[in-house]
C-alpha cells in the first residue's frame, strides 16, 4: 500500500484526506469521530471574534439538486459561521489535538476586518496547540452581508492586507480560503501571496439558487415565504474547483505556491484529479455529508491503489498534470480523431445518433436493426456522442495516425504539430509572418 | 395436508376462504411513489425508442417515464392514454416481457429492462384514482356508429368514435360489458373489480349508448344494424371453443377453460367455486396457463398443463410459464391427448407422446383427473359475417371488411395476435378509419 502521509505547509498528516471547515467540523464529538474514521485532517469550522456568537436561521439551510436515483449532485448552504461561544470551541480544539496529535487541526477564523480583531483572535488559538489557520475569505452569504468572508475575497487588496496582519502577530501556518464568486481566481491568490500566505485553498462555495418552489414562487431553501442565495458545493462545483486550482498551480505568479484542494470531491478519484492538478491536499465536506465519515475509507484506499499501480509515490502525482494544462491557441490542431462505437457493448438507445444528428455534425448513421455507425467524412470528434453514451467505454475517440487521409478534410493527417498560432487563419499569425 | 385437499373429486372449499383470497392477489403490485422514481430514472430515452415500436399501440413510453420522473405522473397517463385508452388494463396484463420490455436498451444492457408496465400502471391509477376522465368529446357530427362487442376492440372503437364527436351505440352479448377483461382474464390480474371501474371510467367520454344483452345473430342482424347506423363495428371476440376431438371429450368434468374462467371472474365467493383434485388443462397459451394458475390457487393438489408440442413453442410467454410453474403447476410437453378415460365422469386422460412435427413416438403415458379443461383455441362464431379467412373477418390494415360499412377488429378479425393491446390497437384503428370515412 502505497504510503499516502504528506506534509502541507510544515502540518503532516496521515493522509491527504482532510474535512473541510463546514458543519461536519463544529464540534468535538465530530471530529473525534471523523478522526477515528480514518479523516487525516480537519479546518475547524468558522470561529468568530469573541462575544455573543452568530445565530443562524431556524428553518431550513440547505438546498440541493440530484441526478438520477436522487443522487446528491450538489448542495447549498445559507449556514453561517460556528454559532456556538468562542471559549467553548477553543476548549475543544485543545482537547481534540492533545488527543490526536497526529492529525491535522487547522482552524478556520472570520473575524471583521480589522487588525485589532485579527490580532486578539490569533493568540486565542495559538494557545490550542492547533497546527495553523485557515482565513475563511469565502463564505457567500451571510457573513458576506457585514463585510466578512467573500465580501473580503472578492478584493485582492482586502486580502493582502488581512493576511499580512496575520502573519504579522502569529508562527502558525495561514491557508487563505479563497471564493469562486470571483473573475480571475489568480488574482486572489496573487493577494494572498503577497500578503505572505503560505497556501491557499478553494474553492469555497459557488453563490447559487438550488431550485424555486413553484407553489410558493419562492427560492429553496424557503424560510417563511422568502429565500436567500446560499452556497453550492458538491459533484456539482468539481469542473468549476479544478479549473481554478489548475490556473493558479500554472500561472508563473502563483505556481509553487501549496494549494489544498476543495470542490466536489467525493471518490479518490476526484482527489487525484486535484493533487494531479497541482493540490497538495483535498478537503472533503459534501461527500461526507451526504454518506457519513465512512466514505473516506474508500478514498484512502482508491487513492493508495491507485498510486501502488502506477508504481509512483504521493509526491509524485501532485502537479504531475499541470504541464499539460495548456491555452487553446497551443492545442494540436493537427490530431484528428474520429468516433468510434464498439457494436459489441452497444445497447441500441440511439442517444448518440439524436444527439448528433438534432444538435452537432450529422456524423452518426442509424442503419437497419438500430446500428449505429460513425460517418467519417462527417464527423468532427466533438466527442458529444461520447459524453452521452449511457455505457462507458462503448464509443471512443480514435486519432488517426499520421499519414491517414481525413475522409472529412480529404488532407493527409500530419505528423507535425500545429497550433492556431500558426494557423493560416489566424490573422496575428499571418502579421508574424510578413 | 389439509384432509380437504386431498379429497377426490370436484368439490368447493379445498382451501379456505382467506388462504385463497390471498393468492388470488395482485399479481404485480402497484409502484409505491418511491418505487416508481426509481424505476423511471432508468430510462434512457431512447433514440426513436424501441419500447414504442414493439407496443402494438405505440405507446410513447420514454417521454411518460420521463414525465414520471419529472413528477407528473397524471400527464404521463394522457400520453399512454392518448394512444391506448385502455392502458390501465394492458399495464395489468400486457406481456410486456415480449412486448415493450423485451425491446428496452436495459434489457439488452443489464438483463433487467425499465418496468414499463409497472410504471404505466402507475400513471394510469394516479389519473383513475381521481375517475378523471382526461379527454374531451369534439362538437356531434350527427353520424351515428354501431360497436358490436364490449370487449377492448370495441371498447377502444367506441371511445374514439364517441371522442370524435360521434353518436356511439355499444352492443354486448354478455350483461356487462368488458369483453374478456370482464370475463376472460386471470382474475389475479384484475382484481378490486378493476375491468368495471375502467369501463365505467372510459364512458366518462359520453356518447356512447349501452345496450347490453344484445347478441348478433339473437337479438341483432348485421343487415338491421347496417341500415340503422352509418358504419358498424364488430368486435365480437371468439364465441366457440375447440373440442379436443378425441374419445371421451363428452364425459362429464370436461369443461371449457374460458367458461371456467368466466364462472371465477363473476364470482363472489372464490371458496364456493369448485374445482378437482387432479386437474389437466390441455393447451399451450395463455388461456391454458391461467386456467392452471387459478385451478392451482383454488386448491386443486395437482394440476398438469399438457402441450402437445415443446414448451419454447408454446403461445403463453415465458414469464406466465414461470409463473405457472412457481405455484406449483406442472407443465409437461410434446403430448397429444388420444383418449378421455372414466366411467360417466372423467378418471384419466391419456396421451401420446410426440415429436415438434407431432409424429406419434408411439409412447402412451395415462394422467389421472377429475377435472379437464380444454384451452385448444376458439373460434368464431355466427351467420351472415361479412368474408372470412383463416377462420376470422377478413379486415384490411385499417380494419375494414368485405362489406361496404362494416369494420371489425380484435380477435374476431384477421391479422391480430390475440392480445388485449393489440385488440385496442385494432379498435382504435378502425374508429379512426370509420372517422375519415364518414368525414371524407
Amino acid at each position: 500500500m502505497a504510503d499516502l502521509s504528506c506534509d502541507f505547509v510544515g502540518i503532516s498528516s496521515p493522509n491527504p484526506f482532510w474535512l473541510a471547515s463546514a458543519p461536519p467540523t463544529d464540534k468535538e464529538y465530530n471530529v473525534r469521530r471523523a478522526y477515528e474514521a480514518g479523516w487525516g485532517g480537519v479546518v475547524w469550522k468558522t470561529l468568530g471574534e469573541a462575544g455573543p456568537p452568530v445565530v443562524n436561521v431556524n428553518g431550513p439551510r440547505y438546498g440541493a439538486i440530484w441526478g438520477a436515483d436522487r443522487r446528491l449532485l450538489g448542495l447549498n448552504n445559507i449556514e453561517l459561521i460556528t454559532d456556538r461561544p468562542l471559549e467553548v470551541n477553543l476548549r475543544e480544539i485543545k482537547a481534540v489535538k492533545r488527543d490526536w496529535p497526529d492529525r491535522a487541526l487547522v482552524v478556520s477564523l472570520m473575524v471583521p476586518c480589522t487588525e485589532e480583531a485579527w490580532k486578539a483572535i490569533l493568540p486565542l488559538v495559538e494557545e490550542t496547540g492547533a497546527d495553523g489557520v485557515e482565513l475563511n475569505f469565502g463564505c457567500p452569504h451571510g457573513m458576506s452581508e457585514r463585510g466578512m468572508g467573500s465580501a473580503v475575497g472578492q478584493v485582492p487588496d482586502y486580502i493582502e492586507m488581512v493576511t499580512r496582519w496575520v502573519k504579522q502577530a502569529s508562527r502558525m501556518p495561514c491557508i487563505v480560503k479563497l471564493t469562486p464568486n470571483i473573475t480571475d481566481i489568480r488574482k486572489p491568490a496573487e493577494a494572498a501571496k503577497r500578503g505572505g500566505a503560505d497556501a491557499v485553498s478553494l474553492i469555497n462555495t459557488v453563490n447559487s439558487i438550488t431550485a424555486v418552489d413553484l407553489d410558493l414562487f419562492a427560492p429553496e431553501p424557503t424560510i417563511d415565504g422568502k429565500g436567500a442565495h446560499g452556497g453550492l458545493c458538491g459533484p456539482a462545483v468539481k469542473p468549476i474547483a479544478l479549473n481554478m486550482v489548475a490556473e493558479i498551480a500554472r500561472s508563473p505568479e502563483t505556481r509553487g505556491l501549496p494549494i489544498s484542494g476543495i470542490g466536489g470531491v467525493t471518490t479518490w478519484r476526484d482527489a487525484a484529479e486535484f493533487l494531479a492538478l497541482g493540490a497538495g491536499n483535498v478537503q472533503v465536506c459534501t461527500a461526507a455529508m451526504t454518506y457519513g465519515f465512512k466514505v473516506v475509507q474508500e478514498m484512502t484506499r482508491g487513492l493508495s491503489e491507485y498510486l501502488d499501480s502506477k508504481e509512483i509515490g504521493l509526491g509524485d502525482l501532485i502537479g504531475r498534470a499541470v504541464p499539460n494544462v495548456s491555452d487553446w491557441q497551443h492545442l494540436n490542431l493537427n490530431a484528428v480523431s474520429k468516433a468510434r462505437i464498439d457494436p459489441d457493448l452497444c445497447i441500441s438507445c440511439g442517444r448518440c445518433y439524436a444527439a448528433c444528428e438534432d444538435t452537432s455534425h450529422q456524423a452518426i448513421a442509424m442503419l437497419p436493426g438500430r446500428v449505429f455507425e460513425v460517418k467519417d467524412e462527417d464527423c468532427v470528434a466533438c466527442n458529444l456522442c461520447v459524453n452521452v453514451c449511457p455505457v462507458e467505454s462503448c464509443i471512443t475517440m480514435v486519432r488517426l495516425p499520421a499519414g491517414a487521409v481525413d475522409p472529412r478534410t480529404r488532407l493527409q493527417v500530419s505528423a507535425d504539430r500545429a497550433d492556431w498560432t500558426r494557423h493560416p487563419n489566424n490573422p496575428m499569425a499571418q502579421q508574424a509572418a510578413e | 395436508m389439509d384432509a380437504r385437499q386431498l379429497a377426490e373429486g370436484i368439490r368447493p372449499g379445498r382451501l379456505d376462504r382467506a388462504v385463497i383470497e390471498a393468492g388470488f392477489a395482485d399479481l404485480h403490485p402497484p409502484l409505491s411513489a418511491h418505487e416508481a422514481q426509481v424505476a423511471a430514472d432508468r430510462c434512457y430515452f431512447c433514440h426513436d425508442a424501441p419500447c414504442i415500436t414493439a407496443c402494438p399501440t405505440g405507446i410513447d413510453v420514454p417521454l411518460f417515464v420521463r414525465q414520471i420522473s419529472t413528477g407528473q405522473p397524471e400527464a404521463a397517463a394522457r400520453t399512454i392514454l392518448e394512444q391506448n385508452i385502455l392502458g390501465g388494463m394492458c399495464a395489468r396484463v400486457c406481456p410486456t416481457e415480449t412486448l415493450c420490455e423485451q425491446a428496452c436498451v436495459r434489457e439488452a444492457a443489464e438483463g433487467r429492462p425499465v418496468e414499463i408496465g409497472r410504471l404505466q400502471r402507475h400513471a394510469t391509477d394516479r389519473i383513475m384514482a381521481r375517475n378523471a376522465h382526461p379527454f374531451d368529446r369534439a362538437a356531434p357530427t350527427g353520424k351515428r356508429v354501431a360497436v358490436v362487442g364490449a370487449g377492448p376492440a370495441g371498447l377502444a372503437c367506441a371511445h374514439r368514435l364517441a371522442l370524435n364527436g360521434h353518436e356511439v351505440t355499444l352492443f354486448d352479448a354478455r350483461p356487462k360489458l368488458g369483453g374478456l377483461n370482464e370475463y376472460g382474464i386471470a382474475a389475479y390480474k384484475s382484481p378490486e373489480n378493476f375491468a368495471a371501474r375502467e369501463v365505467d371510467w372510459l364512458l366518462g367520454i359520453g356518447g356512447i349508448t349501452l345496450r347490453p344483452g344484445m347478441a348478433l345473430g339473437r337479438d341483432l342482424t348485421l343487415d338491421d344494424l347496417r341500415a340503422g347506423h352509418d358504419a358498424v363495428f364488430l368486435g365480437l371476440g371468439l364465441g366457440g371453443v375447440n373440442a379436443l376431438g378425441v374419445e371421451g371429450d363428452h364425459r362429464e368434468g370436461v369443461l371449457d377453460a374460458v367458461g371456467f374462467i368466466a364462472d371465477l371472474r363473476q364470482a363472489e365467493d372464490l371458496s364456493r367455486l369448485s374445482v378437482g383434485r387432479d386437474v389437466v388443462v390441455i393447451g399451450g397459451g395463455m388461456t391454458a396457463i391461467d386456467v392452471a394458475v387459478q385451478a392451482k390457487l383454488l386448491g386443486a393438489l395437482n394440476v398438469t398443463v399438457v402441450y402437445r408440442r415443446s414448451q419454447a413453442r408454446m403461445g403463453a410467454s415465458r414469464f406466465e410459464q414461470d409463473l405457472a410453474q412457481s405455484k406449483g403447476v406442472r407443465i409437461l410437453c410434446n403430448a397429444v391427448p388420444v383418449a378421455v378415460h372414466g366411467n360417466g365422469a372423467v378418471r384419466e386422460v391419456e396421451f401420446e407422446f410426440a415429436d415438434d412435427a407431432l409424429q406419434p413416438t408411439g409412447t402412451r403415458i395415462r394422467l389421472a383427473a377429475d377435472q379437464v379443461f380444454r384451452a385448444i383455441g376458439q373460434t368464431l362464431t355466427g351467420d351472415a359475417l361479412p368474408d372470412l379467412t383463416g377462420g376470422r373477418i377478413a379486415v384490411d390494415g385499417q380494419g375494414r371488411s368485405s362489406l361496404p360499412g362494416v369494420w371489425a377488429g380484435g380477435d374476431c378479425a384477421s391479422g391480430g395476435t390475440d392480445l388485449t393491446v393489440t385488440a385496442v390497437a385494432q379498435g382504435r384503428d378502425a374508429a379512426d378509419a370509420i372517422h375519415t370515412s364518414l368525414m371524407g
